[in-house]
C-alpha cells in the first residue's frame, strides 16, 4: 500500500481483498469481532432476552445465591442480577459508541482543519491539544459530571469532549504525511480541486487507522464510564448498569459474591474484545503498525 | 540542552494558565453557587445572609475579577479557605493527604518498575514461548479489567472468604493500643491489597513496553556486531540490549509524575483510604471550589512537567537524540 500509485478507494473496498484475509487469520480478532457482535446483539434484544423485568422487585427473593431460577442470583431488592445486566449492556454500548462517535467527529474535525491550514491555525489547534491533554482527565470528567449532574447524555458528552485528542494528532498526523505521498500529487498534478483531493483521496486513507483508534477507544469509553457509575457517576437507579450493580456488589460485599463478580466479567469481556477486534484491525489494515 | 528546558518551560506557563483558565470558567459557568449549597443545609438562612456569604467569598464580582484575584493569591501560594464547613486553609487540607498517596504512589511505582523490566526482558528474549504467551495473555486481561472490580474481588477472596486482610482504610481501630511492630504490620496490611490492585494495571502496560523496546534493541545492527563477535547471549543482551531498552521505560515515570501525588480517585474510594484522590472526590460533589482549584492547579502542573522530565531524561539518557532550541525537538 505504501508505494502504490492507485490507492484502495474506500474503506469498503479495503474491507474486502487482501485485509479481509489477514484479519481472518488472526483467530484473536476474529473471537473479539464475534463477541462484539455477539454483545449487540444482547444489547438490542436484551428485553427478550431477559428472564425477568428488570426492575421487578419481590422481598421473598433478595439477595438470592446463583440457581437455576436466576442464574446469577438476585440482589438487595430481589431483582434477577442477569435481567438488570441484559439491560445494563444497552448503556455500556450506548456510551461507547456516542461518546467514541464523538471523539471521532471532534478530533478529525480539529486535525483535518489543522493540517489544511496549517501555520498560525495548526499552531493554536495544537496548542490547544497539548493544554487538554495536560488537563488531568479524571479531574475533568469527575468535575464536569459533578457539576452538570449525572445523566447518561452527561456522560457521553463528558467522555466524548475529553477524548478526541489523541485522534486530533493522528489525524493530523495521517493527513500530513499522505499530503506529499504519490498518489496525492498524481491526483493534484490531473487538476483535481482541492477538496476533491482532500475529500476523495485524502480523508478515505487517514481513516483507516481513525477506525483501530476508534474500536480501541470504545473500551476505553465502557471501562471509563463503568468508573464513573460505580463511583456514583454514572447513569443513575433504577436504570441499570454493569456499573452500579458493582455499587450494590461492593454494599453487599460481605454477604452476595456474585453482585460483584458476574457484572465486572461482563465488563472485562467487553472490553477485551473490543481491544482484540482493534489490535487485529490495526494489524491487518496497516501493516506499518504491525509488532 | 539548557535553551531547551528553559524553552519548555516558557511554553508550559500559557499552556497552565489556559488550563486553570478554562478550569475557573468551568466551575463558574456551572449552573448553581457554592454558596446554595451551604444555603440548602441551612433551611432558614435568609436572602441577605446569603448576599453576605457571596461578598465574603468575592461570589459578587465579575468572573474576571475573581480569576485575576485567585491567581494573585495562587502566586504567593495562597490558597484560600475551604468552602466546607471546617473552613481550614486549603494547603493543610491538602498537606496531610500528600504523605499518604505519595506513599502508596511510590511504593507501588518501585514495585511496578522492579517486576516489569525482568518481565519484559524474559518476554521478549523467549518471544513466543509458553511464558511470553501467557504474559501476553495477562497483559490483555490486566488491561480490560476494570480495577474497582479487582478490588473487590480481592476484598471479597482475602477480607470476607479468607479473613486474612483488612478491606479499608489505613489502620485499626485499636491501632493505638499496639505495640510499635503491630502497628507497623497493622498499616501495611492495610496497604497489600490496594497496592495489588495499583501494581495490575501498571505491570501490565510497563512489562509489555519494555518487552517492544527490548524486541526492538535486539533487531538492530549493533546487536547483531556483538553477537558475531563471538560474545555470549548473555552478555549480549545483559551489557548491550538490555542497557539500551530500559531506557525508554525509565523516561515514562515521568509521565507517571502526575499520578503520584494525584492518586487514584477509584481505587482511594473503593478501599476508603484518606488520600488526594478521595480529597478530590469530596470536594467535587460539595463543590469545594478552592480545594477543586489547588488540586488542579497540582495536577495540571505536575502533568506539564513530568512530559518536560520525560523528555529530558530521554534526551539526556540517549545521546542519540538531539534536543534544539527549536520547536519539534
Amino acid at each position: 500500500m505504501a508505494s502504490s500509485v492507485t490507492p484502495p478507494k474506500t474503506l469498503l473496498e479495503m474491507m474486502h481483498s487482501h485485509t479481509w484475509r489477514q484479519f481472518q487469520k488472526n483467530r484473536l480478532a476474529v473471537a473479539g469481532g464475534a463477541v462484539v457482535l455477539l454483545l449487540a446483539g444482547v444489547a438490542i434484544f436484551a428485553p427478550v432476552l431477559a428472564p425477568y423485568d428488570p426492575a421487578a422487585y419481590d422481598v421473598k427473593q433478595i439477595l438470592l445465591a446463583p440457581s437455576p431460577a436466576h442464574w446469577f442470583g438476585t440482589d438487595q431488592l430481589g431483582r434477577d442480577v442477569l435481567s438488570r445486566m441484559l439491560f445494563g449492556s444497552r448503556i455500556s454500548m450506548a456510551v461507547g459508541f456516542v461518546s467514541v462517535g464523538i471523539a471521532v467527529l471532534v478530533g478529525t474535525l480539529i486535525g483535518t482543519v489543522a493540517a489544511y491550514y496549517g501555520g498560525r491555525v495548526d499552531e493554536a489547534l495544537m496548542r490547544f491539544v497539548d493544554l487538554m491533554l495536560n488537563f488531568p482527565r479524571f479531574f475533568l470528567l469527575l468535575t464536569l459530571i459533578a457539576l452538570l449532574r449525572p445523566s447518561i447524555w452527561v456522560i457521553m458528552a463528558v467522555i466524548g469532549f475529553t477524548g478526541w485528542m489523541g485522534l486530533a494528532r493522528l489525524v493530523r498526523g495521517e493527513i500530513l504525511s499522505l499530503r506529499e505521498r504519490e498518489f496525492v500529487q498524481g491526483a493534484r498534478a490531473l487538476g483535481a480541486p482541492d477538496a476533491r483531493i482532500m475529500f476523495r483521496h485524502i480523508l478515505p486513507n487517514a481513516l483507516v487507522p481513525v477506525l483501530v483508534s476508534a474500536t480501541l477507544g470504545v473500551a476505553g469509553a465502557i471501562l471509563t464510564e463503568s468508573g464513573l457509575s460505580f463511583l456514583g457517576l454514572g447513569v443513575q437507579p433504577p436504570t441499570p448498569s454493569w456499573g452500579n450493580i458493582l455499587i450494590d456488589g461492593k454494599a453487599n460485599i460481605e454477604i452476595a459474591w456474585w453482585l460483584s463478580a458476574f457484572p465486572g466479567l461482563a465488563i472485562l469481556v467487553t472490553v477485551l474484545a473490543y481491544n482484540l477486534l482493534g489490535e487485529g484491525l490495526r494489524d491487518a489494515l496497516d501493516p506499518r503498525l504491525r509488532q | 540542552m539548557l535553551a531547551y528546558l528553559v524553552r519548555r518551560l516558557l511554553i508550559s506557563i500559557p499552556l497552565l494558565l489556559g488550563i486553570l483558565c478554562l478550569s475557573f470558567l468551568m466551575l463558574k459557568l456551572a449552573p448553581g453557587e457554592p454558596t446554595i449549597v451551604q444555603q440548602d443545609l441551612q433551611a432558614r438562612a435568609t436572602g441577605a445572609q446569603r448576599e453576605t456569604l457571596r461578598q465574603l467569598y468575592g461570589l459578587d464580582k465579575p468572573i474576571y475579577v475573581q480569576f485575576g484575584r485567585w491567581l494573585w493569591r495562587v502566586v504567593r501560594l495562597d490558597f484560600g479557605r475551604s468552602y466546607s464547613p471546617d473552613g481550614r486553609p486549603v494547603l493543610d487540607k491538602i498537606a496531610e493527604r500528600i504523605p499518604i498517596t505519595l506513599g502508596l504512589n511510590l511504593l507501588e511505582i518501585l514495585i511496578v518498575f522492579a517486576l516489569a523490566v525482568p518481565l519484559g526482558i524474559l518476554s521478549a528474549t523467549r518471544q513466543y514461548s509458553l511464558f511470553d504467551k501467557s504474559m501476553t495473555v495477562f497483559v490483555f486481561v490486566g488491561f480490560a479489567t476494570p480495577d474497582f472490580w479487582l478490588a473487590l474481588l480481592l476484598m471479597i477472596l482475602f477480607g470476607v472468604q479468607l479473613g486474612w486482610l483488612p478491606i479499608s482504610g489505613l489502620r485499626s481501630l485499636n491501632f493505638e493500643y499496639l505495640l510499635f511492630w503491630a502497628q507497623v504490620w497493622d498499616i501495611l496490611s492495610h496497604l497489600i491489597l490496594p497496592l495489588l490492585v495499583a501494581t495490575v494495571g501498571g505491570l501490565a502496560g510497563l512489562s509489555r513496553y519494555m518487552r517492544g523496546s527490548l524486541l526492538e534493541v535486539i533487531r538492530q545492527d549493533y546487536i547483531r556486531t556483538a553477537m558475531a563477535k563471538g560474545l555470549s547471549r548473555r552478555v549480549v543482551i545483559f551489557k548491550h540490549a538490555v542497557r539500551n531498552a530500559v531506557i525508554p521505560v525509565v523516561t515514562l515515570f515521568g509521565l507517571m509524575l502526575p499520578g503520584l501525588l494525584g492518586g487514584s480517585v477509584i481505587i482511594e474510594t473503593v478501599f476508603a483510604i484518606p488520600g488526594m484522590g478521595q480529597l478530590f472526590y469530596q470536594s467535587a460533589f460539595s463543590r469545594d471550589e478552592p480545594v477543586l482549584m489547588a488540586l488542579i492547579v497540582i495536577g495540571a502542573s505536575l502533568s506539564l512537567l513530568g512530559n518536560i522530565l520525560a523528555d529530558v531524561s530521554y534526551a539526556l539518557a540517549d545521546p542519540r537524540i538531539r534536543v534544539s532550541g527549536k520547536r519539534e525537538a
